[in-house]
């Protein structure tokens, strides 16, 4: 029960505060290029996706290890647990992600260049 | 506690649990693979909707678009104010769930008390919320006509703003009856009738030179294309086939019905999250109110709840990215 001795018990709040400011100013520029979608972010791609939507993705992998490491504490548990953790999640994820889109754009191939008739 | 928990003589040796590699209790332990399972399943959703949205990638409907009331602002285009705000609101609860954390490291009762509180109230807020989006999400703003192959066609001015059907369509005279339990066969009826029929649909659009039809496909800048009104009048009386109004499982006014589909089921299964996370708040807030936690020494269980209700702000974060964002 009285494992967490590793750490001493002094008050976290000044850290919180700032991880908590971090994730506002984060959420807002998210929400504020969401709103202006500036023409230069949607027009131009990266590995045929919109920058736009590059740094969406990168901003809430950025909140999301903020939200792990700070607020579940993540940094404060053992190499062990926390690669335990966060490994086989990423790992599984990263995989699913990559086959279901293959597949999604493959079907998506499909819709578009067979003789199907979807627009009538 | 102390007669339920047998000895066996090798506490604190290794075959008697002794060794701990990763540090942390049982509870705190089963609580993370939790989240990880759990979390592998909210990635099945969204890695399905990543699926679904690439197979529609040219007509995907657009989420500031559909998304875009405020309460008390009617008629106001406000994309994603409000998703916002639900965003700050959960993640605002998320600082004060740790807060209570903090607090419970000093054993300092009326802070976690005051924390826990707000953490249940934030919650109780972002669920609110949610459903008042359900509410405007399922009532629907615009109305749309459905063609005979499925695809949604809306209605737009001049300058490319949306038009409601109410704004232009009258209704005719009504042509058929409701069906209901009195007056046909007693044992089956049907939802209300739309207000307008397809019928009269087209027949205001002639009536209104102004008006364009805007089909799903996206052009290159990412926007819904408009078609010029000769096309607009042709596509709407050779292929429109009902209208549509709002949104359900089978089709909804905004575009593919898998869009509302997933909103359903991922806001749906994020939802019912939070319900769990707060019931959990709840009971550990009565809990620490008793003074449980004083007797028992320590302010783990605050923690554990604290894990979930972080984890159910974590998915929102990505929630919010890919459904509201991208």
């Amino acid at each position: 029960m009285a494992h967490s001795s590793s750490h001493t018990h002094h008050s976290n709040t000044k850290r919180i505060w700032i991880v908590f400011l971090i994730l506002s100013v984060v959420t807002l520029i998210e929400v504020v290029l969401g709103i202006l979608k500036p023409a230069i972010l949607v027009d131009y791609t990266f590995l045929s996706m919109k920058w736009l939507n590059w740094i969406f993705i990168i901003l809430t992998l950025y909140k999301a290890y903020y939200i792990a490491w700070a607020f579940m504490h993540l940094e404060g548990e053992t190499k062990g647990l926390r690669r335990a953790i966060v490994w086989t999640s990423v790992f599984l994820i990263a995989y699913l992600i990559f086959i279901l889109l293959i597949e999604g754009d493959y079907v998506y191939e499909v819709f578009k260049n067979n003789k199907v008739a979807w627009d009538f | 506690m102390e007669a339920t928990v047998i000895k066996t003589g090798t506490e604190g040796k290794t075959w008697g649990g002794g060794n701990e590699p990763l540090r942390a209790s049982y509870g705190k332990m089963m609580m993370w693979f939790f989240i990880v399972s759990d979390s592998l399943t909210f990635s099945g959703f969204l890695a399905a909707y990543g699926f679904s949205r690439f197979k529609f990638i040219d007509s995907w409907p657009i989420a500031d678009e559909v998304f875009n009331h405020f309460p008390f602002l009617h008629g106001v285009d406000a994309p994603m104010y409000y998703v916002a705000l639900m965003t700050f609101i959960l993640i605002f609860s998320s600082v004060t769930m740790v807060l209570a954390v903090d607090a419970g490291h000093q054993m300092n009762k009326a802070k976690v008390t005051f924390y826990m509180f707000l953490t249940i109230i934030g919650g109780l807020i972002f669920i609110g919320s949610q459903a008042w989006e359900w509410k405007n999400f399922i009532q629907g703003t615009y109305g749309a006509v459905s063609t005979n192959g499925g695809n949604i066609l809306q209605f737009v001015d001049a300058d490319g703003k949306r038009v409601a059907l109410a704004d232009f369509v009258t209704a005719g005279p009504a042509t058929r009856v409701h069906h209901n339990r009195s007056n046909g066969l007693w044992f089956t009826d049907e939802p209300d009738l739309p207000a307008y029929t397809m019928q009269d649909v087209q027949n205001s659009f002639i009536a209104n030179p102004n008006i364009l039809v805007r089909t799903q496909t996206l052009n290159e800048h990412g926007e819904k294309t408009i078609l010029s009104r000769q096309e607009s009048e042709r596509k709407l009386t050779t292929e429109g086939s009902h209208v549509v109004i709002g949104a359900n499982l089978r089709e909804n006014e905004y575009g593919v019905p898998l869009f509302a589909n997933y909103f359903f089921f991922i806001t749906g299964f994020h939802g019912f999250h939070v319900l769990t996370g707060i019931l959990i708040n709840s009971i550990i807030f009565f809990n620490v109110l008793l003074g449980t936690y004083e007797r028992r020494g320590n302010y783990e269980m605050v923690e554990k709840v604290g894990l979930y209700w972080h984890f159910v702000d974590l998915v929102w974060v990505f929630v919010f990215t890919f459904f509201y964002l991208v």
